[in-house]
């Protein structure tokens, strides 16, 4: 493993399958009266949250804390564009305070690369998520629930496996992260969505493209339907919401055109009624309550794997 | 070139000499448990288990505790693949756990696997059984059931090979030799 | 202070055979053979009175003193990032003898005052005639015409009116502009980019920028303004410069609006005609500037139509930045790079060292035609008897590795730090005075 992870693109085949087969241990640990590790014992382990996400920073606040690291949270103020707290000022404070691992999310692109390659610090950089960039430890607990139920847990288990990312691409930290990692893990990946969600270039992705929701779902494995922000529904990339998820939702009809092995997920938080109806989101076919389950397995064992030997490699 | 000191003739004998003393020492098989350390441990620990159940007529619960997360080198080497972790079914909550491991030398990973116990329950009792006991103690740990105590200088490297994990389909056996400078050893 | 008679030996106009010039008076009294000039000085020696002072010139190019049409010299408003003092030092050691200062200051540049200002500052500083442009619309804000006749007359001159920084995007205050500075045989010099087309945007739009999560800025949206402009330029009788072209679609454009005989001009900036859009990838804002880099096929297409004429000249929009406004993510990072100390290195790179131009190519986009384009009487003459002293003499033959802190400039913020370059400016002469020589400042206020 690199000493970032910074994008999903940072893992190798190897590495990615290292990432879900330690999370599969770390998980089993999870029914244990204690749950606490000791591996990280010392070290510490700061969420540098610009952008508001509860949920991502409580993840990763369980990960850090189950592998008894210190955990520091510092919400920063000010994004890019209201120039609140600078990205090198807080960097530099972090760097005073001794932290081992700095997990990063903001609302600009690249933020995360910037902070890792400045020499503004020396910890290793987790991107928990950086503007409509990537999120690669989302794409891995999306990795690690599909290879837990499509692929056995075992490496290779992705080979050859069909999944949709469906909806809005263009602005989708997660669907570039789970494009990358899942092509590296051997499945093959559909990109959905209407032409003005779909990004210049997508074509050259390696995966395929369909502006057509119900040509692509009866072929795939799993369905990974994306959140529509707001925002976009004033953007002009589609008529109407009601249009979209005409065109673009998952509903209970869409549902029954799945075969039955396939699974739906979603990364949360979700617009019910827009991308996906209430039926679908609650139905047995649904793997979204375990995907958050699975986020603090993934994050500990990304955390561990990065921190866990990286004070020296010559000491043997 | 490594010196064969065990062949699988006497580790057959070694582990069956064990599993009887483990017999004794405990009055019978009743609340025992036996789990084995990653890697060599774990078929060590089987053996021992089917030993046991041929003279009691009693399958003893086998599991395995890896005790990575729990060593004190974490910091010092590349981040380590973590082994698996079984602990059977009735759990480990008063009862008599036997960790067994192929090796002892320092006695860290002892400590760390008497750590990683602790995590995961309160037994009635703790005791040990290694194959080979290389001296050279750090800590203050000791066997309770040893298949054969084996001088060896700290430059040595005590290799144990167990046909279970091997590929190549050979035997038994514990070889003892001075390892090639690139090597690392595994006998700690 | 006297001004000095200088003698420049051996040196090669235009990359031509090795020639004696002899500067004095501030013009060029003199061009001879080598050794032609030598009977007219028996001491030759930097003491005598009447001697000359002699600079060895041998395998040295002499330039007609660089122009350059778009630089942000900061001041007023933005001392932090330059000064015109600052400014006019690194357009100096770039072999610049003149200099467009762009009208985006604080406070805008849209009053006879406010160019009056600059004009004078650049007096004042004296290493390099300063020509203010004036905005196009008050405040820069695109909706309502600035007073262009006022700055037309003031004591600057004020010929090229630009809102650079912003389009002028609306077509109607567009046609208004350009036909209004036809009173004054202005030129309205346009950055092109339609703002709804680019709102957000950080780099150029392609396939890395949607993998980067970086908002793209499509070369439609520099295009489509292109377009509209020279047809608003043929319609009305005008004349149009446009700004920075970066695409091989303005490239195409251009070129059709100069077949069609339209009065369009067109400059491209040493950056564009070097860098590709493939170092966004780096996040380092130190390549973030508007209109961004672009892919390599659009760097090709520039050199080709700059190499036919298609884009007239080489113009810097050098723009300096302080480091806080660089050292941070990119989208929160300021527009704009460095350029007056380096274009010539960068021409010579791309263009004469390829084959693409030789040196009377570089004289006609870089001191000819932009003199041309800005009605700039004294700068952009051939180097002849008669003509203001304003020479650059180049050596072709150094390299130098670029390194931002040695720069003039206030701020540090060039994208070529650590790259090796070719050429070296030994010496520039603005009116007969040197203001570089042996590639370091020479004197100071005139
Ligand atoms: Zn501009």
């Amino acid at each position: 493993m690199k000493r970032h992870l910074l994008s999903a693109a940072d893992l190798t085949r190897d590495d990615a399958e290292l990432v879900l087969t330690t999370a599969a241990e770390l998980r089993s640990l999870a029914d244990r009266p204690i749950k606490k590790l000791p591996a990280l014992r010392g070290r510490t382990v700061v969420n540098l949250f610009f952008e508001d996400s509860t949920r991502t920073r409580i993840s990763f606040e369980a990960a850090a804390k189950r592998l008894s690291a210190d955990v520091i949270n510092f919400a920063a103020k000010g994004s890019s564009l209201s120039k609140g707290e600078s990205l090198k000022d807080t960097a530099l404070t972090l760097e005073a305070m001794g932290a081992d691992a700095v997990v990063i999310r903001h609302s600009a692109s690249g933020a995360p690369h910037r902070l890792a390659h400045s020499g503004w610090v020396r910890s290793s950089v987790v991107n928990a998520g950086d503007g409509t960039h990537e999120h690669p430890t989302q794409a891995l607990l999306d990795a690690f629930t599909l290879w837990r139920h499509l692929g056995d847990s075992k490496p290779g288990g992705l080979e050859g496996r069909r999944v949709a990312i469906v909806g809005d691409v263009l602005h989708s930290r997660v669907a570039r992260s789970n494009a990358l990692l899942l092509q590296t893990l051997g499945a093959e990946v559909t990109l959905v969505g209407p032409p003005t969600l779909l990004p210049v270039g997508v074509e050259n992705w390696g995966a395929e493209t369909s502006y057509d929701l119900d040509a692509v779902l009866p072929k795939v494995d799993a369905v990974m339907m994306l959140r529509v922000q707001r925002e976009r529904m004033q953007g002009g990339f589609f008529p109407t919401p009601r249009e979209y998820s005409r065109r673009y939702g998952l509903d209970g009809r869409r549902m029954a055109t799945l075969q039955d092995h396939t699974i739906v997920m979603h990364p949360g938080p979700m617009v019910r009624g827009m991308e996906i109806t209430a039926d679908v989101a609650d139905s047995s076919r649904s793997v979204i309550v375990e995907q958050v389950t699975n986020g603090v397995a993934v994050r500990m064992a990304v955390l561990y794997l990065l921190l866990g030997g990286s004070e020296s490699e010559s000491n043997e | 070139m490594p010196a064969e000191v065990l062949d699988a003739r006497d580790i057959a004998r070694a582990l069956t000499r064990i599993s009887h003393e483990i017999l004794e020492r405990n009055k019978g098989a009743g609340d025992l448990v036996l789990l084995g350390i990653p890697r060599r441990g774990v078929p060590l620990a089987h053996r021992i288990a089917d030993r046991i159940s041929a003279v009691e007529e009693y399958d003893v619960p086998v599991g395995s505790l890896d005790i990575t997360m729990y060593r004190d080198d974490l910091r010092m080497k590349p981040a380590r693949t973590l082994l698996p972790t079984e602990i059977p079914a009735g759990g480990i909550d008063g009862k008599v756990v036997v960790l067994v491991d192929d090796v002892l030398f320092s006695g860290r990973t002892i400590r760390a696997a008497l750590d990683a116990l602790s995590d995961v329950g309160r037994p009635r009792a703790v005791q040990l059984a290694v194959l080979v006991d290389r001296g050279h103690r750090e800590l203050p740990i000791r066997a309770d059931f040893v298949g054969k105590n084996l001088p060896t200088s700290l430059a040595e490297r005590v290799s144990v090979r167990l046909a279970e994990l091997e590929d190549d389909g050979s035997v038994d056996s514990v070889a003892i030799g001075v390892p090639a400078p690139a090597t690392k050893g595994e006998s700690a | 202070m006297t001004s000095t008679t200088y003698l420049l030996k051996n040196a090669r106009i235009l990359g031509g055979e090795p020639t004696d010039i002899l500067i004095e008076g501030g013009v060029v009294a003199g061009i001879e053979p080598p050794g032609g000039l030598e009977a007219r000085f028996a001491r030759t020696s930097t003491s005598g009175g009447e001697g000359a002072e002699v600079i060895e010139a041998d395998g040295l190019i002499a330039l007609p003193g660089l122009v350059d049409l778009h630089t942000h010299l900061r001041e007023p408003g933005r001392e932090d990032a330059e000064t015109v003092e600052t400014g006019t030092r690194a357009a100096a050691l770039g072999g610049f003898t003149a200099v467009h200062a762009m009208a985006n200051t604080d406070p805008v540049a849209d009053t006879a005052g406010v160019v009056e200002q600059v004009w004078r500052l650049g007096r004042e500083a004296g290493y390099c005639d300063v020509y203010p442009i004036g905005a196009v619309t008050v405040g820069l804000k695109g909706e309502r015409l600035a007073e262009l006749g006022a700055m037309a007359d003031s004591a600057a001159r004020v010929r090229v009116f630009s809102d650079d920084g912003h389009c002028v995007s609306d077509p109607l205050l567009m046609r208004r502009a350009l036909e209004y500075v036809k009173a004054f045989d202005g030129v309205v010099a346009q950055h092109a980019q339609d703002p709804r087309l680019t709102e957000g945007a950080q780099m150029n739009e392609s396939e890395l920028s949607g993998r980067l999560g970086l908002a793209g800025w499509p070369a439609v949206a520099e295009e489509a303004i292109i377009a509209r402009d020279c047809l608003l330029t043929a319609h009305v009788g005008s004349r149009l410069h446009v700004c920075h072209v970066s695409t091989a679609g303005s490239v195409e454009i251009v070129r059709d609006a100069k077949r069609k005989g339209w009065n369009v001009t067109a400059e491209a900036c040493p950056h564009h005609l070097l860098l590709t859009d493939e170092l966004a990838a780096t996040y380092d804002p130190i390549y973030k500037v508007n209109p961004p880099l672009r892919s390599a096929a659009d760097v090709e297409a520039l050199r080709a139509g700059l190499a036919d004429g298609t884009i007239d000249i080489v113009a810097t929009d050098h723009a300096p930045h302080p480091h806080e406004d660089k050292d941070c993510e990119w989208a929160a990072a300021a527009f704009g790079m460095l350029g007056l100390e380096t274009a010539l290195s960068i021409v010579q790179h791309t263009m004469v060292d390829t084959g693409l131009l030789d040196w009377a190519g570089v004289a006609e986009r870089m001191s000819y035609a932009p003199a041309r384009i800005g009605r700039v009487a004294d700068h952009g003459q051939p180097i002849e008897v008669g003509a203001p002293a304003n020479i650059v003499l180049h050596d072709p033959a150094a390299t130098r590795t670029i390194d931002a802190a040695e720069s003039a400039s206030l701020s540090r913020n060039t994208p070529y730090a650590g790259m090796e370059l070719p050429g070296r400016i030994e010496a520039t002469f603005l009116r007969g005075r040197p203001t570089v020589l042996d590639g370091k400042l020479w004197g100071g206020t005139a």
